[in-house]
């Protein structure tokens, strides 16, 4: 046996004492059908689909790693009154997510350009037949109601993107039509006016490419 | 009062202990247990707090198929339980609650009759084993068997201590006899006893004989229904017991603070539920032992220190005399 310091059956009165620790301490048990859990911000329940916001850019669909989208959908044309020709518009047909095979990894509510899909806390929409997993465009409208208000920013952390812009715009006019309008000017540049030089190359992709989503 | 009358009301009552005592331990091992792992245990059960748990089990265990292996040995399959169960129940008889003879049938060789009957056990073990043609059964069996001969001899060293001490094998007149400072005087035969005695009852950290990762379930593995909730019955009856055995040699029974006349029923059931606790608390926070293991704290250290506690009881009793 390995040399040891201390009494002889220290380790079992330890033993003891841990087990007699535990017991005076509050139960981890939740009692989660009498008591609903207490769910962390944010908790990635079920995806919701806010349908009006979806312009079927497929890019959910693409991006799953699992292929657990389905997304048809077919052209409209939408005669407006005043313009010179009709215009084309995606009409969504159907937007099934199969749960049965999502992993939650929320790449679609990520990539989603248009906020149409969102993460909802709910998660108790265990079914017997597997087949029920497959979610319809209504079923995960009806999440939309569940989906929580975004949290609050962090009082200590960066103002959020919309902010710094509102801040920067109202500052620009001043300064904006002399020099050293500042990156932030230089970065919607390239974007307006194509043979803008040589800052064009880096600037999109380095802040306004990551910070967007 | 009848003599009959007398009998019946004894008898009544032993057998009112035999069904409710081991269901109060059952329940607080369920608690106590849970909560030694921070868990809340039975909660649905009855309503508050899953007070009625094993009675529910109980139910259940009726309900359940009796079945008995078609290579079984059927008579001897189907007793085992019986055997099993019994002998406790004719130990609690002589188990003195207060004193005035607030017993079950006071016998002058009550510690002896007390341990034979305990003994019984093995031959239980033995029983299910192998009658059950299951190769874990019968390991577990013969584990067992191993586990009560060996334990038995310091069970009884210890016991025979108090004995000698007391100078009586009435166990009201144990209680009687016993002091105060008893408790240091008799405190390795104690300690031995009450090691001995977890070991007989097979409770955890001495459940060799079940040691479900190894053996499936020991002896137990074939039985179902009501025949396997004798055996669990067996097991909490053996606990109080044990308990109450402990109590009644080591503890001073019915001697307590005060008013032991009238209270004296009261002070024996704290301490068998004392001792019932510790029970529970050793086998929460104790792994098995491994097969070797249990043989060498047998044979090496039980053994050997109940035979110096008889030299010392011995010898104190002579210089008292």
């Amino acid at each position: 046996m390995s040399e040891r310091t201390g009494l002889p059956g220290e380790g079992l009165a330890k033993g003891l004492a841990v087990t007699l620790r535990t017991m005076t301490r509050r139960a981890h048990t939740q009692q989660y059908p009498d008591v609903a859990p207490e769910l962390p911000p944010r908790s990635r329940g079920v995806i919701a689909l806010l349908e009006e916001n979806c312009t079927v850019c497929m890019l959910c669909a693409r991006e799953c790693p699992d292929w657990c989208i389905y997304i048809d959908s077919h052209k409209e044309e939408v005669a407006m009154p005043g313009a010179a020709r009709p215009r084309q518009r995606n009409v969504l047909d159907r937007f099934d997510i199969d749960f049965s095979l999502c992993m939650y990894c929320g790449i679609c509510v990520e990539v989603c350009p248009f906020d149409a899909l969102y993460w909802s806390p709910e998660f108790e929409y265990a079914e017997y037949d597997i087949r029920d997993l497959l979610h319809d465009k209504t079923r995960l409208g009806q999440w939309v109601a569940t989906v929580p208000p975004p949290p609050a920013h962090d009082p200590n952390g960066e103002p959020s993107k919309e902010e710094a812009t509102a801040a920067r715009k109202a500052a620009a006019p001043a300064t904006a039509g002399q020099r050293g309008a500042g990156p932030e000017v230089r970065i919607r540049r390239p974007a307006r006016r194509p043979p803008a030089g040589p800052g064009s190359a880096g600037n999109p992709e380095a802040s306004g490419g990551r910070e967007s989503t | 009062m009848p003599v009959w009358l007398e009998l019946v009301v004894r008898v009544v009552g032993v057998v009112a202990a035999f069904l409710v005592l081991p269901l109060v331990v059952g329940q607080a091992e369920h608690k106590v247990m849970a909560h030694m792992q921070g868990r809340l245990g039975p909660m649905y059960a009855g309503g508050f707090h899953g007070w009625a748990q094993l009675i529910a089990d109980g139910v259940k265990f009726v309900q359940k198929e009796d079945v008995t292996p078609r290579e079984a040995d059927r008579a001897v399959f189907r007793l085992a339980p019986v055997v099993a169960l019994v002998p406790y129940l004719l130990a609690l008889l002589v188990i003195p609650l207060g004193p005035n003879d607030l017993v079950g049938q006071p016998l002058d060789i009550g510690l002896f009759f007390v341990l034979a009957v305990v003994g019984v056990g093995v031959v239980a073990v033995l029983m299910s084993a192998w009658a059950s043609a299951n190769k874990y059964s019968l390991l577990g069996g013969l584990r067992g068997a191993a586990q009560l001969l060996g334990y038995e001899l310091p069970l009884v060293l210890a016991a025979a201590s108090v004995a000698m001490a007391a100078g009586t094998l009435s166990l009201p007149g144990i209680v009687e006899a016993w002091r105060p400072w008893w408790l240091l005087w008799q405190a390795p035969a104690m300690l031995v006893f009450f090691v001995a005695g977890l070991a007989e009852i097979r409770r955890p950290p001495f459940d060799m004989p079940v040691a479900d990762s190894e053996l499936v379930f020991g002896y137990m593995t074939e039985y179902t229904g009501l025949r396997f909730a004798f055996f669990l019955l067996a097991e909490y009856v053996g606990i109080v017991v044990i308990a109450a055995l402990t109590t009644v040699l080591f503890l001073g029974g019915w001697q307590g603070p005060f008013g032991d006349a009238y209270l004296g029923w009261l002070w024996t059931l704290i301490k068998v539920f004392l001792v019932s606790f510790v029970i529970i608390w050793l086998r929460v926070s104790y792994p098995r032992l491994r097969e070797d293991q249990l043989q060498r704290l047998c044979w090496l250290v039980l053994v050997p220190v109940a035979l110096g506690q008889l030299v010392l009881t011995a010898g104190v009793r002579l210089a008292i005399a």
